[in-house]
Order: structure tokens, then C-alpha cells, then sequence
């Protein structure tokens, strides 16, 4: 599925990179983090504490005051065919899918991104339909986002960077504004995918489902990395961090069998 | 393409009408519309045939006469103008119905009430046999500068989101106890326009880093350009109404 990559090289490699926003607000104090080719990671941490800044970083839309970023063994660097290259082997899928879809129909706008790195006709169709099918939407493919629910489009929107092939999916609160049906039918088609995954929440219950290694984010600052049972164990840990576990959820616990 | 839209003024149908590319059916309305207003005022009887020319193509359309004269009423506060005109005019004058008024006047109100009229039908067949997407195809086939059609890409998507976060805003401030009944109660209204406004500009700038991610590098990719566009034989068909139309008038034109 993915070309051109040494398969040596980790699908990401942040090495203290620091950033500070024009007005001088320093939002990454030095942020180490490296993620082996298919890999699952939850970036967990309060708002505030960098991860979107973080996120930006990783496809050289922001660039680090200091530090590097490789992304499957090529730095990010402000020339135009590297950043064409890293935009194509980072996929992030933003919070908003009204954000992300702005073209008239589905198949439209996941034909952007494979249109942007020059593929047409057939070829062009064929990743198009390749990305729907991943994400369960192959039947929705001329409708009007604004007429899918809120599940499909963040659906749509995942398919929308899958269609560019990338080395390494980013996803940006996957399951936020998800009913409970549409948040498992993500984690299914997540579950499913055969590449990186970095995923951005405060949802720890699905960092837990789906992410076997979790790192905390705080102040700018990577604060915690470990298994994702282990973060989500340690109880002060997360409360220094703000961040808390549902009520009823407990990570040493089995999942409870489910009776319908 | 395009399907499932929530279009104001299409008429879902499969007639011939329907069924031609979309800039066929633009360069036509056009044509026709630059052929009525060159048509010299005095020529009645010319108007009467492009009303034919209108009521053959939308008979061909399947689109009923009621629909296409209740949706015309939109041009009524465009001509509001020419009714005063035949008291306003100045010069000779003709007494009608017990009124004294002007010819020029009269004949200036016709002109601006027949030309308006017949633009707007114009206008209406094509909006009704042509959805908002393929409006933009065409438009874009027809070689309108992309950023135009760009804009009007995104005023198409992001309309109906537009419109929904203005209606939760106003269903907020309704349930916090705002009744903008009367003029001066309209501060809640005003700076939910300005929040409105600032909400856009942001998800403009989210939209636009979404797109970067995707290697936006300023220009669209020509996607599905490619196929459909019109044959010879479609433009010829689409021609034979502005061509008739130009035919009534330079008649008109040499007679008067």
C-alpha cells in the first residue's frame, strides 16, 4: 500500500521540535516522539496543550522554530516537491468534516487529494473508489455532504486522506459529536486499516479500544509514553494532566461481555 | 453529479431540455437575453414572438406556465419604476381608460417591463432544466475565470452550513429570552450577524488548512472536467433558439 519508504525508517520521527506562535506565546517546548511503521498511538492531553500545533507540524503546514520531522525517513522541509511529499504521507483527518469536505459531492472531494498529486482518469477514479470502500461509503459517492449524517461525513472525511495512501493517519478527535452507534462503526473501519495511526483525543476509552501505546501532551511538552493500559492506570498521573477516565471505565479491567 | 441537492428553482425532469450540457443551455439564455434587448421598443409585435420562443421552450421542458409566472413576480420590485414612468414622461400625450400620459412614458414602461419580463423567463428555464452544480460546470466549461467559479463552488457547499449555524445562533438567542419584534430590539440580531460573520471567516481558514493537508497548491485539479462536455450537434439544437431569436431582432430592427 505505501511506496517509496525505506522500511527501516519510522513512520514519524519528531525530534525536539519547539514553537512559538507570532505573538510569542511558546505553544512546543521541545517534543520528542517517534512511531514505528504500523504502530497505533494515542496523543492524549488537556485543551490548551498543544496537540492541534503539534498535529500542524507533522505535514510542515506550521514549521518548528527548532527541531526536525521526518515523516517515513524524509524530513519536512520548505521546499515545494518535499512538503507535496510529506502532505501526501500525512493524512490527518481535521475535527470538523464540514471542514475538511468542501467540494459538491463525496467522490469529488476525495478525488482532491489524489487530483492534487496528479493522478486523472481511471487510475484517479480507481483510488477514489478504493477509499470509499474502506470507509463503508461506496454507495454514497455523488451525494452532497451536507446531506450525509455527522457519522458518514467524518467517515467521508477519513477516506478523503486514505485516497492519497499515506504513510501515516492522523486523526484529530475522531470520535467527538459521534452517536454511540456511529463511534464503534469508526473504531471498526479504524481497526481495519492497515497503516500508521496517530490519534489526537481526550476520549480515553477509545484511545484504549484502539491505541496500544498513548502519550500525554502537556504544557508542550511529551509528559508520558507507555502502554496505553499502563497511562490509563495511573490515576495521578492523568488528574496532573487533567485528563480523567469516564466514570464506570476502568483499564484493569477486562472488557465485560457484551449481552444484547 | 450534483444529485441530491436542496434546489430552490429545479424542476426535476428528463426532458431534451434537461438533458442538454449546461453550457449550451447558458450560452443560449445569454444570446437570447442580449437579442431581446436589442430589439427597438417599438417592434410589439417581436416581444410577442420571443414569448412564443419562451412558452415553445418551456412547453419542451415540461415546465408548467403557472410556475414559471408565479416565480416571475420576483422581478416586480425591479420594475416597480416603470409603472410611474407613463405619469412621470414628458412629451406627447395619449388619454387611456380617462388618464392622460405620456407615449414616451408608456413606451419606456413597456420596454423595461417586456425586456425585464423575458430575461427573467430566460433565466427562470434555465435555473429549472439545470441544477446549481452543473451551472457551475458550465460556467467553468465556458471558460469563466476559476476563481469565480471557485467561489461560487463553495457558496454552494457551505451555504446550507452557513444558514444552520445562523439558525442554532438564533434558536440560542431565542431561548434566552429575545424577541426582536421591533426595530430597536435588533442588537441581539446585529451582533449575531457580526458572530456569524467571524465564524465564517475562521472556518474559511480551517477549510483552507484542510486543504493544504491535501496539497492544495492554489489552483483546483481539473477532476471530472473530461467527459460530457457539449458535441457540435448539442450546441447546434441549443442554437436554434437565440438564432430565431436574432433573426426577430434585426427583422425588427430593419422595419422600424
Amino acid at each position: 500500500m505505501i511506496r517509496g519508504v525505506q522500511p527501516t525508517a519510522p513512520s514519524l520521527d519528531v525530534r525536539g521540535v519547539r514553537y512559538a506562535y507570532p505573538d510569542g506565546h511558546l505553544a512546543l517546548h521541545g517534543v520528542d516522539l517517534t512511531v514505528a511503521r504500523g504502530e497505533r498511538v494515542a496523543l492524549l492531553g488537556p485543551n490548551g496543550a498543544g496537540k492541534t500545533t503539534l498535529v500542524l507540524h507533522l505535514n510542515g503546514i506550521l514549521t518548528a522554530t527548532e527541531g526536525s520531522i521526518a515523516v517515513g525517513g524524509l524530513t519536512v522541509g520548505p521546499d515545494r516537491s518535499t512538503l507535496a511529499e510529506i502532505r501526501r504521507r500525512v493524512g490527518i483527518v481535521f475535527q470538523d468534516p464540514d471542514d475538511q469536505l468542501f467540494l459538491p459531492t463525496v467522490a469529488e472531494d476525495v478525488a482532491f487529494g489524489p487530483a492534487n498529486l496528479g493522478l486523472r482518469g481511471a487510475e484517479l477514479a480507481a483510488r477514489v473508489d478504493e477509499a470509499l470502500a474502506a470507509v463503508g461509503m461506496s454507495e454514497h459517492r455523488d451525494r452532497a455532504p451536507h446531506h450525509l449524517s455527522f457519522g458518514q461525513r467524518r467517515r467521508v472525511a477519513v477516506a478523503t486522506v486514505l485516497a492519497m495512501r499515506p504513510e501515516i493517519l492522523v486523526l484529530d478527535e475522531p470520535s467527538s459529536n459521534l452517536d454511540p452507534a456511529a463511534r464503534r462503526e469508526l473504531a471498526v473501519i479504524l481497526r481495519g486499516l492497515p497503516v500508521t495511526l496517530l490519534m489526537v483525543t481526550h476520549d480515553l476509552p477509545y484511545a484504549f479500544e484502539l491505541c496500544d501505546r498513548s502519550v500525554i501532551l502537556d504544557g508542550g511538552r511529551i509528559v508520558a509514553d507507555g502502554p496505553t493500559p499502563e497511562i490509563l492506570g495511573d490515576e495521578p498521573l492523568l488528574a496532573r494532566h487533567r485528563l480523567e477516565l469516564p466514570y464506570p471505565f476502568s483499564p484493569t479491567l477486562p472488557p465485560a461481555p457484551v449481552r444484547e | 453529479m450534483g444529485a441530491g441537492h436542496a434546489h430552490v428553482l429545479y424542476r426535476e425532469s428528463d426532458s431534451p431540455v434537461h438533458r442538454l450540457p449546461p453550457e449550451v443551455k447558458i450560452a443560449a439564455m445569454v444570446a437570447f437575453t442580449v437579442a431581446v434587448v436589442a430589439t427597438p421598443r417599438e417592434a410589439i409585435w417581436a416581444f410577442g414572438a420571443y414569448a412564443l420562443l419562451v412558452a415553445a421552450v418551456a412547453a419542451l421542458a415540461r415546465v408548467n406556465a403557472r410556475w414559471l409566472l408565479v416565480r416571475s413576480t420576483i422581478e416586480l420590485p425591479f420594475v416597480l419604476f416603470a409603472f410611474a414612468l407613463p405619469f412621470l414622461g414628458a412629451g406627447e400625450r395619449v388619454d387611456l381608460l380617462g388618464l392622460s400620459l405620456s407615449a414616451d412614458g408608456l413606451y419606456g414602461a413597456w420596454n423595461i417591463i417586456a425586456k425585464g419580463t423575458l430575461g427573467v423567463w430566460a433565466s427562470l428555464l434555465l435555473a429549472a432544466t439545470t441544477t446549481t452544480r452543473d451551472l457551475i460546470v458550465g460556467l467553468d466549461r465556458l471558460r469563466c475565470p476559476q476563481i469565480l467559479t471557485q467561489i461560487a463552488t463553495f457558496m454552494l457547499r457551505y451555504l446550507d452550513v452557513l444558514v444552520g449555524e445562523a439558525r442554532r445562533m438564533r434558536v440560542a438567542r431565542i431561548s434566552r429570552g429575545d424577541d426582536p419584534r421591533f426595530l430597536w430590539q435588533l442588537r441581539g440580531f446585529a451582533a449575531g450577524v457580526g458572530a456569524l460573520f467571524l465564524r465564517a471567516f475562521e472556518r474559511g481558514e480551517r477549510v483552507y488548512l484542510a486543504m493544504l493537508s491535501r496539497g492544495y497548491t492554489g489552483r483546483m485539479p481539473a477532476v471530472w472536467q473530461g467527459g460530457g462536455a457539449a458535441t457540435t450537434g448539442q450546441w447546434l439544437v441549443a442554437a436554434t433558439v437565440p438564432v430565431l431569436a436574432g433573426t426577430v431582432a434585426a427583422t425588427a430592427a430593419v422595419l422600424t
